[in-house]
């Protein structure tokens, strides 16, 4: 699903390298944390993935492919299969909840009735069954997110990428999205999920991966946040 | 692709700029009435040649009495019937010369009575001050020069004048005027195309965050960009739709419904050239902003 083989990656203009020397591997169906304190290589190490950067040295595949070879044309094919979620929800605020997941299939060409059929399916998974004529400012943090999630999976991405979903939203919130990923992650998606939620890693006791200055420091299957911020 | 998404975009772009897609749209229309202007003018310039050049003569101008005692050329005495047979015999035997008219003093101040009729020295002119002369039509026009140094300077003649002389001094200016109306062009397509790589950059600025969701959920570069090339094309389009309305404008109230009243003389450009002009502007009017648009998202809209 996603393999990294010494990658290193340093920006330009910048001595220091964002990623050192990382070489994991993250099997389909697996539930992975990313953690680190600020500035650890997170955000790189996702932007990696999502093919937003390519890597100095070594190699990324992600479902297959060798996103350092993959010319541009190229990289939405594989977007396509993956999906992201972010801290700030980044949702179109003049559109509805509907419209919202809409969306990222329109942009990819579905058909209006797949359209149709699947948006109310996807809302309904989330929790949000109902709601989709209603604007993103009229909900709340958590139920944002779940148009998020909704909106990330209604392709049905191979992988799914978030980044710190839970960062906005207080800790009864965040245990319900939490079990919103894990529901996902149990149909076969993938999900690497960066984040700073100690409670969050301890609770779920799944793989943990941990990031310090660029190096991979810990690789731990049923692991727990294990530093104080 | 689904057009109804694409179209709704491309209106929420066009509202969200109106300013800009508005000084896009002056600035497009400006510079392709210029171009379609310039076009126009050239084909005229070039239809006027036609038909004058066609009409110009060699004209030999003979002496008269009046002439005899004033000017120098002719010392020797006004022209006599010999002289004049002499001209005419040696005129029609050039193989450049296709017709030969002559004027008589007569004729010449009944034509001028009517160039310039209303005016105070059309009173004061009398028949015996008009010169008699041959209006010489060549084969070819460009061949001047022969009958010049055969017939200057010979008694009894006045002068030998090229009248396509008088002609290219009116189509130097007229083409100085259309090189100018070029560059005025070319000044405002560097202005419209500066706009519209603004607009394109506000624009894309404006809709990051959507575009940056199409980006990440996998549309393609070309359905990224489409909403705002066509945006800029449409814009473009309307300039080209004014401009067309603009070059419409001044050949019926300016050209059909002024100059051709008061300027009888001169056949100006029909209908048919104004209108064979139009489509090329429209199309330039839309493919310039689009291509302008492609190239400035390639900077600021990172797929």
């Amino acid at each position: 699903m996603i393999r990294f083989d010494n990658v290193s990656k340093t920006y330009p203009r910048q001595t220091a390298p964002a990623l050192r020397d990382v070489s994991l591997e993250v099997e389909r169906g697996e539930f992975v944390f990313l953690v680190g304190s600020s500035g650890s290589g997170k955000s790189t190490f996702l932007r990696l993935l999502l093919r937003e950067e390519r890597c100095s040295t070594g190699t990324v595949h992600v479902l297959g492919k060798d996103l350092g070879r993959l010319s541009n044309w190229k990289v939405p094919q594989v977007r396509r299969q993956l999906g992201t979620v972010f801290q700030d929800f980044r949702l179109l605020p003049n559109k509805t909840v509907g419209e919202n997941v809409a969306f990222a299939m329109e942009v990819i060409g579905e058909s209006r009735g797949k359209i149709r059929k699947t948006v109310p399916e996807v809302l309904d998974l989330v929790g949000l069954g109902g709601k989709e004529e209603r604007m993103p400012g009229e909900l709340s943090g958590g139920e944002q997110q779940r148009v998020a999630i909704a909106r990330a999976f209604v392709n049905r991405p191979m992988l799914l990428i978030a980044d710190e979903p839970t960062g906005n939203l207080d800790p009864d919130t965040s245990v319900g999205i939490m079990k919103l990923l894990d529901r996902i992650n149990r149909t076969g998606t993938t999900v690497v999920m960066a984040t700073h939620d100690a409670q969050i890693v301890d609770q779920m006791r799944k793989r943990v991966i941990e990031l310090e200055k660029g190096r991979l420091v810990r690789d731990q299957t049923r692991g727990v946040y294990g530093y104080q911020n | 692709m689904r057009a109804h998404f694409v179209l709704s975009e491309i209106g929420v772009g066009l509202r969200r700029n109106l300013t800009m897609t508005f000084a896009v749209i002056v600035s497009v229309a400006l510079s392709l009435a210029l171009l379609g202007g310039s076009l126009l003018a050239n084909q005229q310039v070039n239809s006027m040649k036609d038909f004058w050049y066609d009409k110009v003569q060699v004209s030999i101008f003979l002496c008269n009495e009046n002439d005899a005692d004033n000017a120098p050329q002719c010392a020797r005495g006004a022209v006599t019937e010999d002289q004049k047979e002499e001209i005419l015999g040696e005129l029609e035997s050039m193989q450049l010369v296709d017709e030969v008219y002559q004027e008589s003093a007569a004729e010449a101040y009944d034509r001028y009575q009517e160039q310039q009729e209303g005016q105070p020295i059309a009173a004061v002119v009398t028949p015996d001050q008009m010169q008699e002369s041959f209006r010489v039509k060549l084969v070819d026009p460009e061949k001047y020069d022969v009958v010049a140094t055969a017939f200057a300077g010979r008694d009894g003649v006045y002068s030998v004048e090229d009248q396509r002389a008088q002609l290219e001094n009116l189509f130097a200016l007229l083409n100085g005027v259309n090189y100018a109306a070029l560059g005025l062009m070319a000044l405002m397509l560097v202005v419209a195309l500066l706009l519209i790589v603004n607009t394109v950059r506000v624009s894309a600025f404006s809709r990051r965050r959507e575009t940056g969701i199409m980006r990440l959920v996998g549309a393609s570069s070309f359905y990224i960009q489409m909403p705002f090339i066509l945006e800029a094309a449409i814009a473009g389009l309307l300039g080209g739709l004014f401009a067309c309305v603009l070059l419409v404008g001044v050949k019926y109230f300016a050209i059909n419904n002024f100059l051709a009243q008061e300027i009888p003389l001169i056949n100006f450009i029909g209908w048919d050239a104004v209108i064979s002009v139009l489509p090329f502007v429209l199309a330039v009017g839309a493919l310039m902003p689009s291509v302008a648009a492609f190239f400035a998202l390639r900077k600021y809209l990172k797929v």
